[in-house]
């Protein structure tokens, strides 16, 4: 006869292998003094601009290097090449976002010593990324101005898995009536107390600020590993 | 769309499970919250496609939804959130960021089947 079926407890979190590699990756940040930080968005918000400034930028006074997760093209590594800093593309495919074992793979030949910044560029898309932690120290969540001030409402989740939200393309705010009031709003409502920075990479306006508090950030990292 | 990856992890997960128990999926149990990133219909027709040709194929996906929970500081407790577009405490209005539950993408159970035990 056969038994009856029945119920077996387990609690297993479906993302455990992913989450197992990102927080290796993590413990490798840690001992190599890395400060890591992942962008994600929409396509089209600016991020690879944004990242195109910030390099260039922090190039000037630190080691840094970016990672560019892109469905099929080399083009955003291409142009991020133009700052001078290691660039790695990630090619996923037809994948949506990026895993942890990517990361841990795109970094195999990568002296994590030899760095102070490592950016990590998601997949264009607001939804897939925000389930997978890729162990960074910082998540930022970009939206262009042009995009409208009703994004976080309407991806609450990856405003939650998000660190801090940076508002692109500032300078073209008058131009489509964005209204920073409102967007700050919405992003307190489904984030509250998320720093937010508004910025422009093209004119550079804002970015001073931002990459300020990217200092501070790796400098808590130095102190941390100095204890 | 992730929900397809996600789906293979599960069947994974419960066909690993089954194994080392040496028992039959009938159904599997899942907590999905609110703020996983993870949307239950797509899921669901995922899943079919996932348990293809494995052990698992025929067995049942159970999604039980897990609203989201936070912890209000002005209560001093944990109180459902207004909507996911608006995290404030559902009693007294007092925004808070603290999730307590809602992320959750987890099995919690696995309905199964003992295999007839083998002759001693």
């Amino acid at each position: 006869m056969r038994p009856e079926p029945r119920l077996i407890e387990i609690r297993k979190n479906v993302l455990k292998q992913n989450d197992l590699v990102a927080r290796s990756l993590r413990e490798r940040f840690r001992a190599a003094g890395v400060f890591v930080v992942s962008l994600v968005s929409s396509p089209g918000s600016g991020k690879t601009a944004f990242l195109e400034r910030t390099l260039s930028v922090l190039r000037a006074n630190y080691r840094v290097a970016a990672l560019v997760g892109d469905l099929a093209t080399e083009n955003d590594a291409l142009r991020l090449a133009r700052s001078q800093a290691p660039v790695k593309q990630i090619t996923t495919g037809t994948l949506c976002h990026l895993e942890a074992a990517m990361v841990q793979g795109a970094l195999e030949e990568w002296d994590l010593n030899q760095l102070d910044f490592l950016f990590i560029e998601n997949v264009g898309n607001l939804v897939c990324p925000s389930s997978y932690d890729l162990g960074e120290d910082l998540r930022l969540v970009l939206i262009s101005v042009t995009e409208g001030e009703d994004k976080p409402l309407k991806y609450p989740t990856i405003f939650n898995s998000a660190d801090v939200a940076i508002v692109t393309k500032v300078d073209l705010a008058a131009t489509v009536e964005f209204s920073w009031e409102t967007a700050y709003k919405n992003i307190q409502a489904v984030r509250p107390g998320m720093p937010v920075f508004q910025l422009s990479a093209k004119t550079g306006e804002g970015m001073e600020k931002y990459l300020g508090s990217l200092e501070t950030g790796l400098a808590k990292v130095h102190q941390a590993g100095a204890v | 769309m992730h929900e397809l990856s996600i789906a293979m992890s599960i069947v994974e997960l419960a066909e690993e499970e089954a194994e080392r128990r040496c028992v039959q999926v009938n159904a599997v149990h899942l907590k999905l919250g609110a703020l996983s990133g993870v949307a239950k219909e797509a899921l669901l027709s995922c899943y079919e496609m996932a348990c293809e040709n494995t052990p698992l194929q025929g067995s049942r996906l159970v999604v039980e939804e897990v609203s989201v929970v936070i912890y209000c500081p002005s209560c001093r407790a944990q109180r459902p959130v207004r909507s996911v577009q608006l995290f404030c405490c559902s009693e007294c209005g007092t925004s808070a960021s603290e999730v307590v539950q809602g992320k959750e993408l987890e099995v919690v159970a696995l309905e199964i089947q003992e295999c007839a035990p083998n002759p001693v």
